[in-house]
């Protein structure tokens, strides 16, 4: 059983329809998809090899079975005969003997090797699922930040939870199923030949027949199915929507329009479910029909041919038997090729992602870090987030030493882009940015993000001690490094408060501690770190008062003789920074400093003047 | 359960036509092996006996009778199995109408009632558990009734029918039915006992994995930025590990169980054969009986092995039940009185007068002592730390929560003795977090006033400083926003949602905390636009910027829920010391 993903994916909509139903999606290009699935699955060659041959004796022992079984029917059914004669029915309990321990025999033989293949093909499916996260989750580590600008957080978790638990749930099912069915449909095939190929013939007339009408019943149900999956995502749709939006609902007195709305999409989604569901569910009264018509046909004509002595009534049992397993295979090939088709589907989304192209290697001798001193400059600095658009052009900055420059600018005007190019989450299309002369690319990646500090408005916390949280970064400092940390960032003050002190646990949601106190433990990460360099994001939007006060002086505390980045809000610290980048709609619009800018009569003239300008 | 009860009346024919179709169902399949014992009994074995020992021409007629005895049971099975199928069918039918008309039924109750619900009942559920209980459960609910219910009213049919059918043919291997049920009964238990407890830690280990990557998803610059990589991998590798082998277990399980129903299923035949050998060398059962009761003894482990995959499935929907009968059972706090008086008037003055409110389920108020006056063609400006109350008090005209104590009128009525309607026709209420509906623009303005000409929308959008980026768009008005709002930026979205306030033209506007995510030009001209455009209106703007509300005519300043400070900017400079820390702290000293 592979355990779904849970929470709210109301849209995902479980209908009723069995799998086939769905038809699956199709994989884009099945060589090369399977070609790196089976390389997953090279490791296990042995055991894989091992789940076939298990497969082909288990069902070969099963389907021996029925003839046998038929045989012990027929030694009573001959002694009884026999006994018409002389009164006195006396079977032939040595033969029968030997033919009940032979079946119990058979059977156990292939209780027990159902068991070895099952033991065996969790072993490798869970293997192999553990192998696909393992792999993703450090794929996610190697991927440049941009491949995250196109691809939302939710489409990588889905690869990972849910197109890696279906692949999970196919290794184990089909390879089996596929072998089973196909060792099955041909040994039954066999064992109805030595029967009788007469009887044998209506058997296997009876599969284009059924397949002729699963095929027509798909064709019917299928667009039915995917009516009532439409009509099923409208209406939790609308639910959804409805409930995040009811303050609005309420406060524009939308209810009954709102209900009205719901009921039309939900008498849509009464009337394509219940024909979706009688369309998908004519399926098995029908192939049973057939199924029972053979079956009558085998007892009609086999009695018959029982009466000539052609067969024998054990062989009319024994047939009967497996014209009913003859029919299961053929539908299980066709469900297992569906899933199949989907998992490659799905193993194809996954591939995708990890041959996504990953960052640039470091480069081979990297420079030390600990010596530098925080000079940096940008020189030609050219960048786009994408080929066609540059929105940094030719940019030129030299900030000394423990300067302070300010990224100023309406909301949503990349004023995080400069930090992401100093960083290295993105590479630059031209020129080069230096600290203290060298290039930032002759840094190894981990190495020049240690001589960053960054306190950012979203501040990143996660499940675990406020200790653990400001250690994140130096795990290997002492707790007195810590407290000291924690008191220059004025977050002792509230934790000496708190039940546990240190060992305070915040929850999933990091919800247990304020907006403001999360970003007083994010500035004690950064004191505890002591970088060269500063990256501060000023924005304390949904912070009270008190707290901001003392954001602020940490802030402040921190700033001291550190080369600092500001992302500014606070008037304050544009007029005292040393440079001011001023940022609108992704590019950079003027570089100076406040009175330069102010003299200028610009872009940052104008945003100051608004601000302070009375209506 | 007696909401189900309830919602199950009007389709009490179609759950009886089910009834009959499976009964119909189930005895039709049982009779099928039982012809089949004729053809072997009579056609086979007892016509034979009689050829054997008859001579001539009544050999020949004998020969003769019996090819027809064989065709003519053969074509009664034929016709037998027309009605297995037939009956098959029709329950079918029924039971899709019966699940799909029941849940219809269902999750418009529920939606209903939900949507009757105020701020005080969303808190008690949550938002997003509401839209499970509407989507989820109920669907589980209908997964029940038409698969679930089916089983459980077929399954014991067929099984008693069998059991009955097969104690018929062989009264004295009836213990053998008893070892198939027995045998099936134990491996359930096995699986409910050792596997199922299983499933829930693996439901946790899933949501834990689902959180790490998810945490290093979002954190991902800040991974990368402290070069915490290798910790974060180990954090979900310890996680996954662990997923591993509780599934590996739950796997091994079944792997070990599965193979055993089949055994069962393999060996019964084998042991009735055997013990059938002794009963017919006694002349106590004959051939044909034997091989019926063999199908028989497999109709008895099917239905019970349905039956208990129902034990599996029964707790989870009885789960859902519980889940919508909460919703359902609820009572609404909030409700209209039965005399309403109607406040109809252009301009609206709002009095909080000793207002104080907290929420249920909570020691303290939210907010104390709250008593103030917002008159028509004013601004009133409420400002203080987040938590401070300012939402809570605003909620309270609209009547989304209700005072505990005091009251809050408009024109002089309690918003308590008005009607949902009326009260909410007078207020243009623009919350926290901008909310717009999937859509166009157009309809998401449409919605608050139907009647609005596309001149109308304009001015208001105009007005709301959305009309220029709505021009630049190529389908302009027509544009499409998907759900949230979520192809518009923060601040487009809170200038839509302006508009959609101003369009609806109330003599009444809330504007909480509305303009955040306007940069400081975009935020000056909406207020300019704003007072020259909302002149009789009384407005409310909850704000964060000093800047922004500076110029009220009246400001609130407000402190752990109670008000600290009252009146305009000057004033409250010098006797207003938080707001004196406010305004300094984001403004400077020069002001």
């Amino acid at each position: 059983m592979a355990a779904r993903q849970g929470g709210p994916g109301p849209r995902r909509g479980g209908g009723p329809g069995g799998a086939m139903m769905r038809g699956g999606e199709k994989p884009k290009d099945i060589k090369a998809t399977l070609s790196k699935f089976l390389k997953y699955l090279g490791k296990y060659k042995i055991g894989i090899a091992l789940i076939i041959i298990l497969s082909v004796a288990a069902s070969l022992f099963n389907i021996a079975g029925p003839k046998l079984l038929g045989n012990a029917t027929d030694v009573i059914y001959n002694s009884v005969s026999k006994s018409l004669s002389t009164g006195i029915i006396e079977i032939d309990y040595a033969a029968l003997k030997k033919i009940v321990l032979t079946l119990v025999g058979l059977y156990l033989l292939s209780y027990i090797f159902s068991v070895i293949r099952g033991l065996t093909m969790s072993g490798i499916a869970n293997n192999i699922t553990y192998q696909f996260r393992k792999d993703i989750d450090e794929k996610i580590n190697r991927l440049p930040l941009s491949y995250f600008d196109t691809t939302s957080t939710g489409d990588v978790l889905s690869r990972m939870t849910n197109d890696v638990d279906s692949i999970s749930q196919s290794i184990r099912e089909t390879i089996t199923e596929l072998v089973s069915s196909f060792i099955a449909i041909l040994g039954t095939v066999a064992m109805m030949l030595t029967i009788s190929p007469k009887l044998t013939a209506i058997a296997i007339i009876m599969i284009p027949i059924n397949l002729f009408i699963i095929m027509n019943i798909v064709k019917i149900s299928q667009p039915l199915y995917r009516k009532q999956q439409r009509s099923l995502g409208k209406v939790n749709g609308h639910i959804e929507e409805m409930m995040s939006n009811h303050i609005i609902v309420k406060s524009f007195n939308l209810e009954e329009k709102s209900i009205a709305e719901f009921s039309k999409h939900s008498d849509e989604l009464y009337n394509n479910a219940w024909k979706s569901a009688i369309a998908s569910r004519m399926m098995m009264p029908i192939t049973n029909f057939i199924g029972n018509a053979g079956y009558v046909l085998v007892c009609i004509l086999g009695a018959k041919m029982a009466v000539s002595g052609e067969i024998t009534v054990g062989n009319i049992q024994s047939f009967v038997q497996y014209i009913r397993r003859f029919n299961q295979p053929v539908q299980q090939i066709s469900n297992v090729m569906t899933m199949l088709q989907s998992s490659l589907a799905c193993s194809e989304r996954i591939f995708e992602f990890l041959d996504a192209p990953e960052e640039e290697p470091d480069t081979e001798n990297p420079h030390e870090t600990r010596s530098i001193i925080g000079n940096v400059e940008f020189k030609n600095v050219t960048f786009g987030y994408t080929p066609e658009e540059t929105v940094i052009d030719n940019f030129n900055l030299d900030v000394h030493p423990g300067e302070k420059v300010a990224i100023v600018g309406p909301t949503g005007a990349g004023k995080t882009t400069i930090v992401k190019l100093l960083m290295r989450f993105y590479e630059l299309n031209g020129g080069s940015i230096t600290i203290d002369g060298i290039d930032i690319r002759d840094f190894a990646r981990n190495d020049l993000r240690e001589m960053f500090g960054m306190v950012l408005q979203d501040t990143w916390l996660f499940k675990g001690s406020i200790r653990d949280n400001i250690m994140y970064s130096k795990p290997e400092r002492s707790e007195d490094e810590m407290i000291m940390a924690a008191k220059r960032s004025h977050v002792h003050h509230f934790v000496s408060s708190l039940p546990s002190g240190y060992d305070f646990e915040l929850n999933e949601e990091t919800s247990n501690i304020s907006q403001g106190q999360k970003q007083l433990i994010t500035i004690a990460r950064a004191f505890l770190q002591n970088p060269k360099i500063l990256i501060l994001d000023e924005a304390t939007s949904s912070v009270d008062t008190r707290t901001e006060v003392a954001i602020q002086k940490a802030m402040q505390n921190l700033m001291k003789d550190r080369t600092s980045f500001i992302i500014a809000h606070r008037l304050s610290t544009i007029r005292d920074a040393d440079k001011i980048i001023v940022m609108n709609g992704g590019r950079i619009v003027e570089v100076g400093n406040h009175r330069q800018l102010l003299k200028r009569g610009g872009f940052y003239a104008n945003l100051y003047k608004s601000q302070f300008e009375n209506t | 359960m007696k909401h189900l009860l309830k919602h199950n009346k009007p389709y009490i024919p179609l759950i009886i036509g089910v009834i009959f179709a499976l009964c119909l169902q189930a005895y039709t399949n049982l009779t099928l092996p039982n012809i089949m014992s004729d053809i072997v009994n009579v056609g086979i074995q007892g016509y034979t006996a009689q050829i054997e020992t008859a001579v001539g021409a009544e050999k020949e007629a004998l020969i003769a009778r019996q090819q027809s005895y064989i065709l003519k049971t053969g074509l009664k099975m034929l016709g037998v199995s027309v009605l297995v199928s037939l009956a098959g069918l029709l329950s079918q039918f029924f039971s899709a109408r019966w699940g799909a008309g029941l849940s219809r039924d269902l999750r418009k109750t529920v939606f209903t009632k939900i949507e009757s619900f105020s701020g005080v009942e969303f808190d008690k559920f949550s938002t997003a558990s509401l839209i499970t209980r509407t989507t989820n459960d109920i669907n589980a609910i209908q997964m029940i009734t038409t698969m679930g219910m089916r089983m459980m009213i077929f399954a014991p049919i067929m099984g008693f029918g069998a059991i009955f059918m097969a104690v018929k043919k062989a009264p004295s291997m009836a213990w053998i039915n008893a070892l198939c049920v027995l045998l099936v009964a134990c491996v359930m238990t096995i699986m409910f006992k050792v596997v199922s407890p299983k499933f829930l830690v693996i439901q946790k280990i899933v949501d834990k994995l689902n959180l790490i990557a998810r945490e290093s998803l979002s954190g991902l610059l800040v991974v990368r930025a402290f070069s915490t990589q290798k910790y974060e991998q180990d954090r979900y590798d310890e996680t996954n590990r662990e997923f591993k082998e509780v599934n590996l277990f739950v796997n091994r399980a079944t792997s070990l169980l599965n193979p055993a129903m089949g055994l069962f299923n393999t060996l019964i035949p084998v042991l009735i054969v055997w013990v059938g050998a002794g009963r017919i060398a006694q002349s106590k059962l004959l051939v044909g009986d034997m091989m019926a009761f063999i199908q028989y003894s497999a109709n008895i482990m099917q239905a019970f092995m349905m039956v208990s995959s129902m034990f599996v499935m029964a707790p989870r929907a009885l789960v859902s039940l519980k889940r919508i009968g909460e919703v359902l059972d609820t009572e609404n706090e909030i409700t209209e009185k039965e005399n309403t008086i109607p406040v109809l008037s252009d301009r609206c003055s709002v009095e909080f007068k000793d207002v104080s409110f907290a929420y249920p389920n909570s020691d303290g108020y939210a907010i104390e002592d709250i008593s103030f006056t917002v008159n028509p063609g004013e601004i009133t400006a409420v400002i203080g730390s987040t938590g401070c109350g300012k939402t809570s008090m605003v909620n309270l005209i609209p009547r989304l929560y209700d005072v505990s104590k005091g009251s809050v009128s408009i024109n002089g009525v309690d918003v308590r003795d008005m009607a949902f309607d009326n009260l909410r026709s007078l207020i243009g209420y623009v919350p926290q977090k901008s909310s717009l509906l999937s859509g166009t623009i157009n309809s998401n303005m449409l919605r608050v006033k139907p009647d609005a000409t596309q001149e109308e929308i304009k001015k208001a959008c105009e007005i709301a400083q959305a009309a220029d980026f709505i021009e630049k768009l190529p389908e302009r008005y027509d544009a499409p926003v998907s759900a949230g709002g979520s192809n518009f930026s923060g601040g487009q979205k809170q200038r839509l949602c302006i508009a959609r306030a101003v369009l609806k033209k109330s003599p009444i506007y809330i504007f909480d905390d509305s303009f955040s995510a306007l940069d400081f030009t975009t935020d000056l001209n909406l207020r300019k636009a704003l007072k020259e455009n909302l002149s009789d209106s009384a407005i409310i703007i909850i704000g964060q910027r000093v800047s922004s509300i500076m110029n009220s005519e009246q400001i609130i300043v407000m402190d752990e829920g109670k008000i600290v400070g009252k009146g305009m900017h000057g004033e409250l400079l010098k006797t207003c010391e938080q707001y004196r820390e406010i305004a300094y702290s984001q403004l400077e000293e020069e002001v």
